[in-house]
């Protein structure tokens, strides 16, 4: 899923204390499972405002709504009438959710209240991390389910860095682990070694951002 | 020969090689180099120039190279791939080549969170091994990365690193395997201050006959007092320096006493490294203290260094 982080109160109070009329509008999927933009972040970030505007006159109104699906415009339908009503929409969704109501609503000023972060699993409980950058060219079999592009710091290939140590990854040991430490061990379970012998010739890039902003046509689906 | 350099020529004859790194100051002041190469005249075969070490941005590589030929030193240009991705690489090998550079050391480089651009993008777009095989192909087949053609030629002596001290140590030879499948022609290794797994790692070396396809060069850095081992056991991953060195830099005091018996410590592990199988030379890495190199090498009963004017 995506997982995304809210943005700090003291930024979305600078973003928002210019407007009187201001609609919430959170996402039940990906943030609301990572518990950054979901219906219940929607009700505490209303809260907090409110709080902080109490003694502004008049006072600032502020209406909350959830979508199920930000990133797609037929959830969005029932926004239409709160998005003409206010004067600024913070958005607790993705950076797709947002952009999909600027699209949507192009009259409409729309702000983020999230950090968008990574495609990522949760690990435990308050604890998310990421698992794949969406490079355009899935590799995970030759490395044992574990992705080097995403995992290692430096993205490596042919194996580890200089900074592995006791399986923690030199840029930030005390969060992340060597993804080489995790593809050795895993591939020594599979006994499949030898795989690592083989040199992985550079990346064909072409398929990840660097080729470009990315879309796909299904001919097959297009009406 | 593959490139001809000094470097590669001395390896090939059978002579135990002695390379330095020279740091290149934190911008164009000229004079640095000079002062540093000149500490390093006669008393190593080659020097390494490093390519903003650490992430720290200096002086170039292929220009400070071009100042140590021009001045009739032998230089090794380090080149990493975190900065360049491989348009920008192939370009900058040509321009070294162009200069004169014959040795060229490839490395995946420090991440940039260590250095003075901690916000910086990285590219990686190769790693060292991709490099490797990159600048073989094109020393041999004379084609680019893209399949193009090279104009001209490029006789360059490849180089890469081993650490024999990162994990998982089962990697570390296969890594070096690996390396020399690329291409590589010479290794010089990670500083040495754990003999014994040093040791354990020449012997899987040494057992896999990779030592007879790649000159191995034992890396050594001389400690300047005992507050640098424990800086250096405290941040640096992949190494550690073992509590008898702790001790004997500790005994010898401060100041001048400390550095003499880092010397002595440095030039004593040469001696040692000199006996493993399979260890065809030094480098030696005196970050910032060029000046130690002269004595080490001395010490180690390796001047005057062999001439190859014949």
């Amino acid at each position: 899923m995506i997982v995304a982080e809210r943005k700090p109160l003291s930024e979305i109070i600078a973003k928002v204390e210019g407007y009187n009329r201001l609609l919430i509008v959170g996402c039940n999927t990906c943030v609301a499972v990572c518990q950054a933009g979901g219906e219940k972040e929607v009700a505490m970030l209303a809260a907090a405002l409110r709080l902080r505007f109490r003694d502004r006159q008049p006072a600032m109104e502020i209406i909350e709504r959830s979508v199920e699906r930000q990133c797609e415009e037929e959830f969005n339908q029932v926004l239409a009438e709160d998005i003409a009503h206010a004067e600024a929409v913070l958005s607790m969704a993705c950076g797709v959710g947002v952009q999909t109501l600027v699209e949507q609503f192009p009259d409409a000023i729309v702000l983020p209240a999230v950090n968008t972060k990574f495609m990522g699993r949760p690990e435990e409980r308050g604890v998310w991390s990421e698992r794949c950058i969406g490079c355009g060219n899935c590799v995970l079999d030759k490395f044992g389910g574990i992705c080097p592009i995403t995992r290692c710091a430096k993205s490596l290939l042919n194996g580890p860095c200089g900074g592995s140590e006791n399986g923690r990854c030199e840029v930030d040991p005390e969060n992340l682990e060597c993804a080489w430490q995790l593809i050795y061990d895993r591939l020594a379970r599979l006994g499949q070694l030898d795989r690592l012998l083989e040199i992985e010739p550079p990346k064909d890039w072409s398929t990840a951002r660097y080729g470009g902003p990315r879309k796909i046509v299904r001919k097959d689906m297009v009406l | 020969m593959k490139s001809g350099s000094k470097l590669e020529r001395i390896l090939a004859s059978g002579a135990f090689a002695v390379t330095a790194e020279l740091g290149p100051p934190k911008g164009p002041d000229v004079s640095v180099v000079m002062r540093k190469m000149e500490l390093l005249r006669g008393v190593c075969d080659a020097i390494n120039v490093t390519d903003n070490q650490t992430a720290i941005v200096r002086l170039s590589s292929a220009a400070t190279c071009a100042l140590l030929h021009q001045n009739g030193l032998e230089p090794v240009m380090q080149m990493t791939c975190r900065d360049r991705n491989r348009l920008a690489i192939q370009s900058d090998i040509f321009g070294a080549v162009a200069l004169g550079i014959r040795n060229l050391l490839c490395l995946t480089g420090d991440h940039q969170v260590f250095g003075n651009h901690p916000t910086a993008k990285n590219v990686y777009d190769l790693d060292s091994i991709q490099l490797i095989q990159m600048v073989a192909r094109m020393r041999d087949e004379s084609v680019t990365a893209g399949g193009d053609p090279v104009e001209g030629e490029v006789p360059l002596f490849i180089g890469g690193a081993a650490n024999p001290f990162g994990d998982p140590f089962e990697m570390r030879v296969i890594r070096l395997a690996k390396k020399v499948a690329a291409g590589v022609d010479f290794i010089q290794t990670q500083c040495i201050f754990d003999l014994p797994r040093f040791r354990e790692w020449m012997k899987r070396v040494v057992d896999q006959g990779l030592h007879e396809k790649v000159y191995i060069l034992a890396g050594v850095m001389p400690l300047k007092s005992v507050g640098a081992a424990r800086y250096i056991n405290r941040n640096v991953p992949g190494f550690s320096v073992p509590n008898s060195i702790i001790k004997r830099m500790r005994a010898a005091g401060k100041g001048k006493k400390a550095r003499e018996e880092g010397i002595k410590i440095c030039a004593e592990m040469i001696q040692e490294l000199r006996e493993i199988e399979g260890v065809r030379g030094v480098h030696i890495m005196a970050v910032e203290w060029e000046e130690a190199i002269r004595p080490i090498v001395e010490r180690a009963g390796l001047l005057p260094r062999p001439s190859l004017e014949d």
